[in-house]
């Protein structure tokens, strides 16, 4: 096992958002975090990649603590951190945007492919070069989002809610992105997700947390069958 | 000190201000001097605690403010010969008019840019001066405040009279502030600082509010720069610099902010760096640039300290906090 | 007619010298949210060590990079030593949003302060080889000197440099992007407070540059400067505090406007007249001739 969470609290200022989570996450696995709104995830995913203090737990990769780290450390450390809401720059141009994901690297030559394998995944990055970020399209956005991440060349990818806001044409599109770069670069993702069908279809497993902490997980299959979770939590 | 009927806090000021002013007696000149001087600086500071610390609105001006307050105060006296406490109403007044002007501006304004037009105020406003032939240019224009009243007596100094003007004229000034703040317009004022939206939702006139706390705030400022010009005996140029606004704003941070009474403390302070450090200076032999200069070092570095060590203030007793 | 050019002459001169000093408060306000009045106080810094250097070294021309790299380095520490920490020290806290504008304004009383007590209180000259003597064409000799000239052309190097730079390199690019997002750029491993540490010494260079020029047709005190850091203040307004274009625009229409006033109105109104310039900006197009956003957010 790669990612352990064990016991984590999370305050923002008098509230707390995330109260004695654990839960663990093996290598190469894609493990869809599940919750409606409020629940925590977003905090949780901030934590673990650096922007928020923890107020006590502990969490590690590869069994090294990566709590009270920066985030640009712990980029170097192959946690790379998808933000919420398309977290693109909008005033910079989408080669920049590309540019900027690889920007502290040294291996400029594997920037250059890792480039060149986002434009393959996603071409109409490729027809936007010089387009500001500004102009793309929100579903765009994502990918330029993701794209930049896939560049640092990542092993832990930390995704908050893709699909925000975007029509399920597209959000099949970019789940189907993720798919493809989790089996290919061999990727262990937490996919945070209140879209819970399209997450639970391409993850191993599922964890569902409410109001801060872990009230039901189980394999994606298990999930989307179980019929009191999908009324409780599904939606459906 | 809560819930202080408001004659029973003018009772309390009165009755140490006759303390002070009979202490008074017993100092040379020069502590008579710097009495005055605490007093102004108090006035002064009390203004931006006003404006600052209550609406939660930035100058860096004020200096600008008393030289406008001064100029006027001086010029009614001498063009219309009045008497000077009149003069003093009238440099109030006419700070307090330019201070509603340019508090409608600075109402629209946010938080940098504020303190860039109020800077530029500060640095440019005195120098007005050497441009129009009746503001009396570098030189600028003498105040005469008269003799000490006969009935004084010959050896009531004219620095002891200054002091006792001056610290009327501060419990006036705190007297009304302690109270006005006491009223709705002061809660509406924190409510404004603490969170300018949800004021505005609870039905607050954010806008208006903010105007009247600067005009009150200028006007304030500008009897303290009269009764500044009347302790000068003169107004220039030189006595209104960048260098006086930064003072007032260093003492209202050593006042911490949004405490009235700490004010006077703030005041004290500014007042004793200059004594303290020339008794630094000539202890250690200093030259003509240290004794200009280690004052300003001093001030800057208790201005820098304080924000960074203790940006909500000095945790002093709040004198008069509600 | 010639008036008329000579007046431009004259506002190109002086409007590069506000581009400068505007450039050094839009990259630090860029880089950190923050207006530096203390701007005005690292040039004078920076200005009489450039004052040292060619005393000690008696070329002028060669005391303009020690200028600039003390200018730099100075900027650095204030931002590493005062407002890294402040920023952390007074986050949530009542005084948030004014112990910027406080902690600049004692940087900057008391750099003043500590040039007097070195250097002292009087005028001092720090000459170029430059004439300041206008140029003569014919018979009549025109307000602009070798050493306009040599501001403008100063000015107009800086610019290009940093604009190259913004532009081109990956440093640039880093500048930029933290300036924008801070967040989405630490995601993205840009190391921001070293970036900001940087962007504040890029603005202590340009004001650097601005002081070193601008001195040698005047005097040196301990606030010779202070005039500038307003006109500095109103060309970055004018040019919407955000953008480097417009800050040097912002410089150069101001430098034009106080030309024309001095020119053709007289001197008495040039400071009335900057403070009516930045209030009506202010107030009716509150984000500038380049800006974009609305409102003007601490
Ligand atoms: N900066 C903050 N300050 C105060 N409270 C916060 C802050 N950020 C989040 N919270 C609170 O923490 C809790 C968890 O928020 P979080 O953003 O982690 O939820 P989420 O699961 O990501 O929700 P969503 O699906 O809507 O994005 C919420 O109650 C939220 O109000
Ligand atoms: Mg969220």
């Amino acid at each position: 096992m790669t990612l352990k969470v064990e016991q984590l609290h999370v305050q923002h200022g008098a509230i707390t958002a995330i109260e004695d989570l654990t839960f663990t996450i093996n290598e190469g696995e894609l493990v869809t975090i599940i919750g409606s709104n409020g629940a925590g995830k977003t905090t949780l995913l901030r934590a673990l990649s650096g922007l928020l203090p923890v107020s006590a737990g502990s969490a590690s990769w590869k069994g090294e603590s990566i709590l009270g780290k920066r985030p640009e450390d712990l980029v170097r450390r192959g946690i790379v951190h998808v933000s919420e809401g398309k977290a693109v720059i909008p005033e910079l141009t989408v080669a920049e945007n590309l540019e900027l994901g690889g920007i502290w690297r040294k291996d400029k030559s594997d920037v250059a492919a890792a480039t060149a394998e986002v434009l393959e995944l996603f071409p109409r990055l490729g027809e936007r070069l010089k387009q500001g970020a500004d102009t793309l399209s929100g579903g765009e956005r994502q990918m330029l989002a993701i794209g930049r991440s896939i560049i640092a060349r990542p092993q832990l990818l930390l995704l908050d809610e893709p699909s925000l806001g975007l029509a399920p044409l597209i959000i099949e599109q970019i789940f189907a992105a993720i798919d493809a770069l989790r089996h290919r670069l061999g990727l262990t993702v937490v996919l945070v997700e209140q879209n819970a069908m399209s997450a639970l279809s391409i993850a191993d497993r599922g964890i569902i947390i409410n109001l801060g902490r872990v009230v039901g997980s189980g394999s994606a299959q298990a999930l989307l069958n179980d019929p009191a979770l999908r009324s409780a939590y599904l939606g459906y | 000190m809560k819930h202080k009927s408001p004659i029973r806090r003018l009772a309390i000021l009165l009755f140490i201000g006759a303390l002070l002013i009979a202490a008074s007696g017993r100092v040379d000149q020069l502590r008579a001097y710097q009495g005055a001087q605490v007093a102004i600086f108090a006035i002064a500071i009390s203004a931006i605690v006003l404006l600052t610390g209550y609406s939660g609105q930035i100058s860096l001006g004020h200096g600008a403010l008393m030289a406008v307050g001064g100029y006027a105060a001086v010029l009614s006296r001498t063009h219309w010969n009045i008497p000077y406490p009149l003069s003093f109403i009238i440099g109030s007044a006419v700070a307090g008019v330019f201070g509603f002007l340019l508090g409608i501006a600075a109402a629209r304004l946010k938080g940098p840019y504020l303190a860039g037009t109020t800077l530029a105020l500060a640095v440019g406003l005195p120098s007005l001066a050497n441009q129009f032939h009746v503001l009396g240019g570098e030189q600028g224009l003498t105040f005469d405040a008269g003799n000490v009243p006969s009935w004084l007596g010959s050896d009531f100094s004219q620095y002891r009279w200054f002091f006792v003007v001056t610290v009327i004229a501060a419990i006036a000034v705190f007297w009304l502030l302690r109270n006005l703040l006491s009223t709705r317009y002061g809660r509406r004022w924190r409510a404004i600082r603490s969170n300018p939206t949800a004021a505005a939702l609870a039905g607050i006139n954010v806008g208006r509010a903010k105007v009247l706390a600067f005009t009150l705030s200028s006007t304030v400022a500008g009897l303290a720069g009269s009764l500044f010009a009347m302790l000068l005996g003169l107004v220039a140029p030189l006595a209104f610099t960048l260098t006086l606004s930064f003072t007032l704003v260093t003492g209202a941070v050593l006042a911490g902010v949004s405490n009235l009474g700490g004010s006077i403390v703030g005041a004290v302070v500014l007042v004793s760096i200059p004594e303290l450090s020339n008794a630094a200076a000539s202890h250690f032999g200093g030259s003509d640039k240290v004794t200009a200069n280690l004052p300003g070092v001093i001030t800057s570095v208790l201005l820098i300290a304080t924000v960074l060590f203790i940006p909500n203030g000095p945790k002093m007793p709040k004198l008069s906090r509600q | 007619m010639q008036i008329f050019i000579n007046t431009i002459l004259v506002g190109l001169s002086s409007g590069a010298i506000y581009s400068l000093m505007s450039l050094a408060l839009v990259l630090v306000w860029r880089s950190t949210r923050v207006v530096n009045f203390a701007a005005a106080g690292q040039a004078i810094l920076s200005t009489y060590i450039g004052y040292e250097a060619m005393s000690s070294m008696h070329n002028y021309w060669l005391s303009l990079p020690v200028a600039i790299l003390a200018g730099a380095g100075i900027s650095a520490l204030v931002e590493a030593l005062v407002m890294r920490p402040l920023a952390k020290r007074s986050k949530g806290t009542p005084v948030e949003a004014i112990a910027p504008v406080i902690a600049t304004l004692g940087v900057l009383g008391g750099i003043r302060s500590l040039a007097g007590l070195i250097w002292g209180n009087n005028f001092i000259q720090y000459t170029s080889p430059l004439s300041s003597k206008g140029y003569t064409i014919g018979q009549t000799t025109i307000p602009f000197s070798p050493q306009n000239a040599a501001i403008v052309i100063g000015a107009v190097v800086v610019m290009a440099m940093f604009a190259a730079i913004f532009k081109f390199t990956r440093l640039g690019l880093a500048l930029r992007a933290a300036s924008f997002q801070p967040e989405i750029s630490r995601l993205a491993g840009v190391r921001v407070d070293r970036i900001r540490t940087i962007g504040w010494a890029f603005a202590g260079a340009a004001g650097a540059v601005a002081g070193a020029l601008v001195t040698p047709t005047s005097y040196l005190s301990p606030n010779s400067l202070d005039l500038l850091l307003v006109s500095g203040f109103v060309a970055a307004v004018i040019g919407g505090l955000e953008s480097l274009i417009g800050a040097v625009v912002g410089g150069v229409v101001l430098g034009l406007g106080f030309a024309f006033i001095l020119q053709y109105i007289g001197t008495s109104v040039t400071f009335s007249a900057a403070f009516i310039i930045l209030v009506i900006v202010l107030l009716i197009r509150p984000q500038g001739i380049f800006g974009r956003r609305s409102g003007r957010e601490a």
